[in-house]
């Protein structure tokens, strides 16, 4: 790297193709995750979420094999997981864990099947690593578009459901006294948990996929003080690890001599510390509403 | 104002209660827990749902809210269905515990009260400052406005609750055992605040108890269950050895010390397994699962 440490060589950087779709995919995919993820921990439903991501890799298998588009497999298997999950309508949270724990286990059968499918044909060796971990710098310009406009309808539901579902993270017999149609909405909620699942999974890999959806979301509600601020923190945390992990990918090809380290690890190393500090910053009891921590998380 | 005695009396004999339940019948897994209730209750009264755990309490407060399917019978607000009405009433369940984590303070719970039901976009706009800290300092909330809810004591939980309900002004305040686990000087505070809604606010509070002692300052109307049936009227008209002995099937005694009221089973033993056949002592409905 010879342009010299002013412009961070900026300019080859976005000027390069394959980073600014990863650069766009990156962003979608924080923003969708950080407001998802505030509700799935608000609710009690991280595991769900870390489970959805996990099945998806069944589907992004599958895709492989296939010959499809891996958005729409990723996709199209997490929402089958989240339609089956909300068509058993659980509430009591042991007996959700259970069954989300039961058809994790069914999802990722399915995944080794297509993986072992894809590793025996030729023409797809290095499928289980960019499904599992991903592979940012591979994506097809072509699925810039629909990871861009499905983020964006996401955004919008959650937007025009924000009250309803805070109210329902807050205390579901509230919600239902007013009238609010809760079991819709938690169907629409774990659609949504599915989509962020999936373009997570797109982004960093379906395994990894949990980090973007925990991560900054967990590091928001150390921070925050008030509904609002949770959101726009989580955002912009998982905004920051996902375009500064991309930064530091492209830049490690130069630092180790031609061999660029993954995205993903820089990604989820940027999350995890995210996460430390905030936990730490919390306990200096300088939130606001928020004295020091001393109890566990539920 | 104006109007002749007569007529104005006539209207008022005409016009709907505030709430009005007739011939309701509720079954919860081919259990019968109400049987034929009838009962109304009128623009600042207080009245209190008192009954054993199972009779029902919890399952007809649901059934006004029209969380609970009915099997026969009707529930009226002003004369119209109360599923139409639910504007009109405010709901504050029995348990009520927030978790630590969540980035909600009191007002912004109150503020819920006003939006948490608004989809769209126009839960983003208009000022609602002003009903907030009415409803907050109507439960006397001031003080932890800006605590998060979940690190709140259990008593001011259930206040924060109280504002979120009260915020968009009902005319009839539900509320679901709000003294169990109370200390008696949270039990005081909290009975004074709703008889202050009633007398002040003329908003009509119907309150489940085990208990009516610590409500009897305020009280209004009684609507005593057990077994699927209701007795209803003033305290001294229903709380009665014989009434309450035709309730239970079984003879009862009630007596009277100082200014609080003990209604006692004849001989409990005896009252429970061979004077009340299938009663059971279930909590089936009491939890609103």
């Amino acid at each position: 790297m010879s342009t010299g440490f002013q412009d961070l060589g900026l300019v080859h950087f976005l000027g390069d193709p394959t980073i600014r779709s990863a650069l766009w995919i990156g962003t979608m995919a924080a923003m969708l995750n950080g407001v998802i993820g505030v509700f799935a921990i608000l609710r009690g439903q991280a595991f769900a979420g870390h489970a959805l991501g996990d099945i998806s890799s069944a589907g992004g298998a599958a895709a492989v094999f296939t010959g499809i588009s891996a958005l729409w497999g990723f996709l199209g298997m997490a929402w089958l997981a989240a339609l089956i999950l909300s068509g058993l309508g659980l509430k009591r949270a042991g007996e959700r864990d259970l069954v989300t724990g039961v058809v994790l286990g069914g999802g990722l059968g399915i995944s080794a099947l297509f993986l072992y499918l894809d590793a025996t044909g030729s023409s797809h060796s290095g499928a289980t690593v960019s499904i599992m971990f991903g592979s940012l710098f591979g994506i097809p310009g072509s699925m810039v578009l629909p990871v861009i406009l499905s983020t964006l309808s996401g955004l919008l539901l959650v937007l025009l459901c924000y009250h309803p579902l805070l109210l329902i993270a807050a205390d579901p017999d509230l919600a239902r006294a007013r009238g609010v149609p809760a079991g819709l909405l938690e169907t629409l909620y774990l659609l949504l948990l599915g989509l962020a699942a999936a373009i997570s999974a797109l982004t960093v890999g379906a395994i990894l996929a949990t980090a973007l959806l925990l991560g900054p979301a967990g590091a928001a509600l150390h921070l925050a003080g008030r509904p609002a601020q949770a959101f726009l923190y989580a955002a912009g945390i998982a905004l920051f690890c996902t375009v500064t992990g991309i930064y530091l990918s492209y830049e490690s090809f130069y630092w180790f001599g031609g061999t660029a380290w993954p995205v993903s690890f820089f990604v989820v190393v940027l999350v995890l510390l995210s996460y430390l500090l905030a936990a730490a910053w919390s306990r200096t009891g300088t939130v606001p509403g928020r004295p020091a921590l001393h109890g566990a998380k539920r | 104002m104006s109007s002749p005695t007569s007529s104005s009396a006539m209207e008022e004999q005409n016009a709907p209660h505030l709430l009005e339940v007739a011939g309701l019948q509720v079954q919860i897994g081919g259990r019968s827990v109400l049987e034929e209730l009838d009962f109304h209750l009128d623009t600042g009264q207080l009245c209190a749902l008192i009954g054993e755990n199972g009779a029902g309490k919890t399952t007809l407060l649901r059934a006004i809210l029209g969380l609970q399917p009915v099997r026969q019978g009707r529930i009226r607000i002003h004369g119209k269905p109360a599923s139409e009405e639910r504007g009109q009433m405010g709901y504050v369940p029995q348990k009520i515990a927030f978790d630590p984590n969540l980035p909600i303070r009191t007002r912004d719970l109150v503020e819920l009260g006003l939006r948490g039901s608004h989809f769209g976009f126009r839960g983003f706009f208009g000022n609602t400052s002003a009903a907030v800290a009415a409803a907050l300092a109507a439960v006397d909330g001031e003080g932890f406005a800006d605590q998060r809810i979940g690190r709140l004591s259990g008593g001011q939980q259930q206040r924060a609750v109280i504002a979120h309900a009260l915020v968009r002004r009902p005319r009839l305040l539900l509320l679901d055992e709000p003294l169990a686990n109370l200390d008696f000087r949270s039990t005081n505070t909290l009975v004074q605040m709703l008889g202050r809604l009633v007398r002040e606010e003329k908003i009509t509070v119907l309150v489940t108890a085990h208990d009516m002692n610590p409500l009897l300052p305020f009280l209004d109307r009684l609507v005593y269950l057990a077994h699927g049936r209701a007795a209803v009227g003033d305290v001294h008209t229903v709380v009665q050895d014989a009434v309450l002995s035709r309730l239970y099937g079984y003879p009862v005694t009630v007596l009277h010390h100082q200014g609080r009221i003990l209604v006692l089973p004849e001989d409990p033993r005896r009252g429970m397994e061979t004077a009340c056949p299938g009663h059971t002592e279930t909590d089936h409905g009491e939890t609103g699962s």
